[in-house]
């Protein structure tokens, strides 16, 4: 019996062992991008069998904190930190993807992308001000469209989320009203509405309830088949959710003069620019002790901003453009 | 043998205390993490409805008003419907008895983020589409002075009374099976004595079987109880989570099981503190429970005729 035991034991531990590479990195946080970075780990992993990448979708808040605390490698997080909290906390900071989020609604009759909204009208409807969907002020950005009266119902999210973050940051650029009352965060007080937990919350509780409207990431809209919304941009553009609008928001980023890549791509210049686009970055800690995790980690971003491109445009994720991506190679990840 | 005996004593004083020990811990823990939010709110964060991450002002009232709206709700819905049902189970012939027993039974196995599932794809639109409107439209309950304001005019399927009735569903087998193994027990021969002076079945019941297993009665009903004030992910998916006062039943509110599996994924700093503040107001308001139950039972055995 004891033999059987021990042979059982030999045998799991000989299994661990063909398994452990020699390096293992440990990253985590954001939840928006975890699906690429997934994809990305396992697909490393397949062509160097020796450095095994592991990211935990925890969520942007707990993904810095970890990092800080040095419980994980890297961090992922969708709010970004500014120079000064880089330096506090010992951080380097580097975008690695871009997304939208967008508006999606239900409402009888409308196609997707058919509503026109604008910023001020947005920021309106999730103040509270506007309650009816026939209302004059939404009417009169879309004369063509039969809007119905009815009421209207704001789904945000009830979690903290880096999504949040990004939307209220449009939103506070565009409505002033917004700025003093709700602000920018990754959780505010909601003037109105209902909260669905993440984006998948969201995305059921608008499909549930007529007449509502919510914010999501757009990977999620695109699968639950909802409703899009096209935005006035700061141009005066009104444009459509896409992988276009989103890269030429992040076309028109001036990256280099960001202090500490500290950048939001929300209401953005450009006529093509979609206004609420996101980044979501990376945290690692400025002073890395072991310099071969180091080296194995860097080669991975690296491999990751130029090869993992195919999987992330297929994911309606938009990779970074060129000019940045060799500005972080030559810059940082030397 | 003697030292045997010595060992086993020892092993279940000490599994026995691990219980106490966990308790004392938990509410030690709870006070230690949350003292950033009492310093900083002071003992007004209990009534305060404030609830603003941006600036970092947070009140409990809006969670702990919800939990008790919802609590209320479940247990209105929840006492008369399985009181009967259990009265009914004990009556019934044998076969069909243990039929719906063993339903019964399987129905407390559920577990409850499938009650939470089935609640916001099946009860929230029946809610939005037919209960609420023929409420507040066809009965227009929301027109009627006083009332009306409780019950609300506005409605989307989500909110107080839609999650009342998901939990009423959780905590509904859980009472119903101890009242019917209490009715069960009541001693033929009290049951049968009662029949034979004259007395109906619902006067049996309600002086007979009701008296003599009111200690289990309310012990069903506390853990009822207690699981309605602790329910999280089924409450979740319905009630809306707004962080707001509770002005009307149909409103979407939040409750303090919801607030923390919400919020305590990306908390940190002053905010994590209030967390830890509103675990520790349910514990107490639990532990509260237990006291007055027990308070209760003790204080009211005379009038039962039960032996101190």
């Amino acid at each position: 019996m004891k033999k059987i035991i021990f042979g059982a034991i030999a045998s799991v531990l000989a299994v661990f062992n063909i398994q452990s590479a020699d390096i293992t990195i440990n990253g985590g946080g954001a939840s928006f991008p975890a699906p690429v970075y997934q994809v990305w780990t396992y697909s490393y992993n397949q062509i160097t069998p020796n450095t095994r990448i592991n990211y935990q979708s925890l969520g942007s808040g707990a993904g810095i904190n970890q990092v800080k605390a040095g419980t994980i490698d890297f961090g992922g997080t969708d709010n970004p930190l500014t120079k000064e909290q880089q330096e506090e906390a010992g951080l380097i900071q580097f975008p690695m993807l871009t997304g939208g989020v967008v508006p999606i609604v239900n409402i009888p009759r409308i196609q997707p992308n058919q509503l026109k909204l604008d910023g001020e009208t947005l920021a309106n409807i999730f103040l509270g001000k506007i309650t009816k969907w026939n209302d004059p002020a939404i009417q009169e950005l879309n004369p063509k469209l039969k809007l119905p009266n009815m009421k209207i119902t704001v789904v945000h999210r009830s979690d903290s989320s880096g999504t949040t973050y990004i939307f209220t940051d449009y939103l506070s650029k565009v409505s002033s009203e917004w700025k003093d009352k709700v602000g920018t965060g990754s959780a505010v007080e909601w003037p109105t509405g209902l909260g669905g937990q993440k984006n998948p919350g969201v995305c059921n509780n608008v499909f549930k309830v007529r007449g509502s409207i919510g914010y999501t990431e757009y990977t999620y809209a695109v699968e639950a088949k909802l409703n899009c919304v096209t935005l006035k941009n700061k141009s005066g553009q009104f444009v459509a959710p896409n992988m276009e609008s989103f890269s030429a928001s992040a076309a028109n980023a001036d990256w280099k003069n960001a202090p500490g890549l500290y950048m939001m791509l929300t209401d953005m210049e450009g006529e093509n620019s979609w206004p609420i686009t996101g980044v979501t970055y990376i945290l690692v800690k400025k002073d890395f002790k072991d310099a071969d995790k180091k080296d194995a980690m860097y080669k991975y971003f690296n491999w990751c901003l130029t090869k993992g491109n195919t999987s992330a445009s297929k994911l309606n994720y938009v990779p970074l453009p060129e000019n940045l991506v060799e500005f972080l190679q030559t810059e940082i990840l030397k | 043998m003697f030292a045997t005996d010595k060992i086993f004593r020892l092993a279940c004083f000490i599994c026995a205390s691990i219980i106490g020990l966990l308790m004392l811990g938990f509410f030690i823990q709870l006070i230690c993490s949350s003292l950033i939010a009492w310093e900083e709110f002071g003992i007004s964060f209990l009534w305060s409805s404030e609830w603003d991450p941006v600036d970092e002002k947070f009140g409990a009232l809006p969670s702990i008003l919800g939990t008790l709206i919802t609590t209320t709700i479940a247990l209105i819905i929840a006492l008369p419907l399985s009181f009967v049902s259990a009265l009914y189970l004990v009556d019934l012939p044998a076969v069909i008895g243990k039929i719906l027993s063993q339903a019964l039974d399987l129905l407390a196995a559920i577990p409850s983020v499938i009650y939470g599932m089935w609640g916001l794809f099946i009860l929230v639109p029946i809610m939005q589409l037919h209960v609420q409107p023929f409420l507040v439209d066809t009965l227009g309950l929301a027109k009627l002075p006083f009332i009306g304001r409780f019950i609300g005019e506005y409605y989307n399927g989500f909110g107080f009374v839609t999650a009342g009735i998901i939990l009423a569903l959780m905590i509904l087998p859980y009472i119903c099976a101890i009242m019917r193994d209490i009715f069960k027990m009541t001693p033929p021969m009290l049951r049968e004595s009662a029949f034979g002076v004259g007395c109906t079945r619902w006067e049996t019941a309600w002086n007979i079987v009701i008296r003599y297993g009111i200690r289990g009665l309310l012990g069903g009903i506390f853990i009822g109880l207690g699981r309605a004030l602790g329910e999280t992910m089924a409450v979740l998916f319905v009630i809306g989570n707004m962080t707001e006062l509770p002005l009307a039943l149909f409103d979407s509110g939040t409750t303090i099981a919801a607030t923390l599996a919400n919020n305590f994924a990306e908390a940190d700093g002053i905010q994590r503190g209030v967390l830890f503040a509103l675990g520790l107001i349910l514990l107490m308001m639990s532990f509260g429970i237990q006291v007055f139950a027990q308070w209760y039972l003790h204080a009211t055995s005379a009038n039962r005729g039960e032996e101190r």
